[in-house]
């Protein structure tokens, strides 16, 4: 069965090739800084489970070490001058879309074979993992449609992808970072501690304030936690179940379901939900990293508002 | 109750705030929260070693990279430009509505990994939304152009989380239902996932209402209005163009 390993396999073979693309960049200064970082990482997907907790946590620290110390930095090599991209897009024109769709069209229509055939029956795919491994052969399939048909250099493949991946560059692992930040969190007791300390100071005898009281710590604790998987099980403990749906009888569909989505408005508003919100950034290019949030405040606050309205006018009818 | 562990948290909000390298200021954070909960050294490195190693699923999306940088070596990004640029009305704002409209069915569907800011935002939502607020504004100076990208990518963060917990089966959900499970409360992911529907059109409309707006302030200052446009010259505001360090 085709499960996450797999893909850990072909993600390590992805990030040694970076490594390799940044070594061959004579441009960058830092060239070599770049190269260990990739290759650290490779070797994180390919031997992970055999370096053991601490060992990992070394390679963390290395890692953090190379990108903390301003190790990497990034080349000015362009393989293509504007002008050539642009004969180049004249040229092939809207065909180019099709290697770039043929990612996306096969998780899509992976998912829906898998989820809705007979396949399904086979067992082929780790069931946990399926949209993630039809990604993966969805890049498969592209890259070789796409050498079959442009005929790039042999190793352009490599130079494109570390040229991207450099210039993400330490905002690619901090998703990852984040999430042990958080088992770490965890470890120490601070949901707990949170928890208490909310429900210390719950009203009495207002449903209104006790709800926002509900909505507005899911979004700080979500905004500490980067997510709101973190944050729904605590404040559920602390003010939900106890307070508004035994005390006050408010619906637990609404609340539960509402709840979780008050949280998503934090996750638009702080850095810890790097992969949305950080990584973006430094993928996109823009000279603020925090473009992307400043982006989201004004939708995510009026949708905290209609969700705290929805909470208190739909669970208590 | 140990409340010391609370510092960590102020040390990653200070760390964010004086723009430390985020790494750095994730790994000194996880340390110091580890120590003062109590844990020794070798575990808190252990813990942090295992989280990391737990979660590499998180990074896998980057494997999309040499298709989409070989794709840009052969001119996408003007291509998806050249594209929007040959649509008649096609604005700004109409175009990420629509990419916002569909990116909500599909997470609604479950197909949350169908788009993406690697798969789809570079590529090709943040070039096209480039090249429609060209043809109303004119040439877009790097504040504008930043604000037209920032928003492309926080149109596909927006359709994702108040898409997904409609779909029955998404991990949020599930996670609803256990923790309310384990308090006594049984609730079926049917029951959960009807009540993201309203939240999900107050999202569409909010955000498309911003959308538009975005639309009219670009369409306020058309080309050479601008004093400060006509100081500086403009290169075009290719995503990924050497010079735009982040």
């Amino acid at each position: 069965m085709i499960d996450l390993h797999w893909l850990y396999v072909l993600a390590g073979a992805v990030f040694a090739g970076f490594s390799v693309g940044s070594a061959r960049d004579e441009t960058n200064p830092k060239r070599w800084g770049n190269a260990a970082f990739w290759l650290l990482l490779a070797a994180s997907f390919w031997f992970g489970d055999f370096f053991g907790d601490v060992g990992n946590g070394l390679l963390v620290l290395a890692l953090v070490a190379i990108a903390g110390f301003h190790l990497i930095g990034r080349g000015s090599k362009e393989s293509a001058t504007p002008a050539e991209r642009q004969r180049s897009s004249d040229r092939y024109g809207n065909r180019l879309f099709l290697p770039a769709l043929l990612i996306p069209f096969t998780a899509f229509v992976g998912t829906l074979a898998f989820n809705y055939t007979p396949l399904k029956g086979f067992n082929l795919i780790d069931p946990k993992a399926v949209t993630l491994v039809l990604l993966g052969c969805g890049v498969i399939i592209a890259l070789i449609v796409s050498y079959l048909w442009l005929r790039p250099p042999s190793l352009a493949s490599l130079d494109e992808g570390s040229r991207l991946a450099n210039a993400i560059g330490w905002a690619m692992v901090l998703p990852q970072m984040l999430a042990s930040l958080g088992v770490i969190f965890a470890a120490a007791g601070l949901g707990t501690t949170i928890g208490a300390m909310i429900g210390a100071i719950i009203p009495h005898g207002s449903i209104f304030l006790a709800v926002l009281l509900f909505a507005l710590g899911m979004v700080a604790f979500t905004m500490i936690m980067g997510n709101a998987f973190a944050a729904f099980p605590v404040m559920a403990a602390a003010i939900g179940v106890p307070v508004l749906i035994h005390q006050d009888g408010g619906n637990p569909a609404v609340i539960g379901a509402v709840g979780m989505l008050a949280g998503f408005c934090g996750t638009l508003m702080t850095p810890m939900a790097a992969n949305f919100n950080i990584v973006p950034a430094a993928l996109l290019e823009l000279r603020n990293q925090y473009g992307v949030i400043k982006a989201q405040v004004p939708t995510a606050i009026p949708l905290l508002i209609a969700n705290i309205l929805i909470l208190y006018f739909a669970a208590f009818r | 109750m140990n409340y010391w562990p609370l510092l960590g948290i102020a040390l990653v909000v200070l760390g964010f705030a004086l723009r430390f390298n985020p790494l750095l200021v994730v790994a000194v954070a996880a340390i110091v929260t580890g120590l003062l909960g109590g844990l020794q050294f070798v575990k808190v490195l252990g813990t942090l070693g295992h989280g990391f190693n737990e979660n590499r699923y998180v990074s896998i999306i980057w494997i999309i990279l040499p298709v989409v940088g070989l794709l840009e070596r052969y001119g996408l990004q003007e291509r998806a430009r050249a594209l929007i640029a040959g649509i008649r009305g096609a604005t700004t704002g109409r175009l990420l509505i629509v990419y916002l409209a569909f990116r909500q069915i599909l997470s609604a569907l479950g197909l949350t990994s169908v788009a993406g800011h690697a798969q789809t935002v570079r590529p090709l939502v943040a070039p096209m939304a480039i090249a429609a607020a060209e043809r109303a504004h004119g040439e877009l100076d790097e504040d504008t152009a930043e604000r037209v990208k920032a928003m492309s990518a926080a149109t596909d963060n927006i359709g994702l989380f108040f898409g997904e917990d409609i779909f029955l089966a998404i991990a949020s959900i599930l996670l609803i239902q256990g923790s309310l499970a384990s308090f006594g409360i049984q609730l079926t992911p049917f029951q959960l996932s009807v009540w993201a529907i309203p939240t999900a059109i107050c999202a569409f409309l909010i955000h498309s209402t911003r959308l538009l707006l975005l639309d009219r302030a670009l369409a306020r200052h058309p080309r050479g209005s601008e004093a400060s446009a006509a100081l500086e010259p403009n290169r075009p505001p290719r995503i990924g163009g050497n010079g735009e360090q982040a």
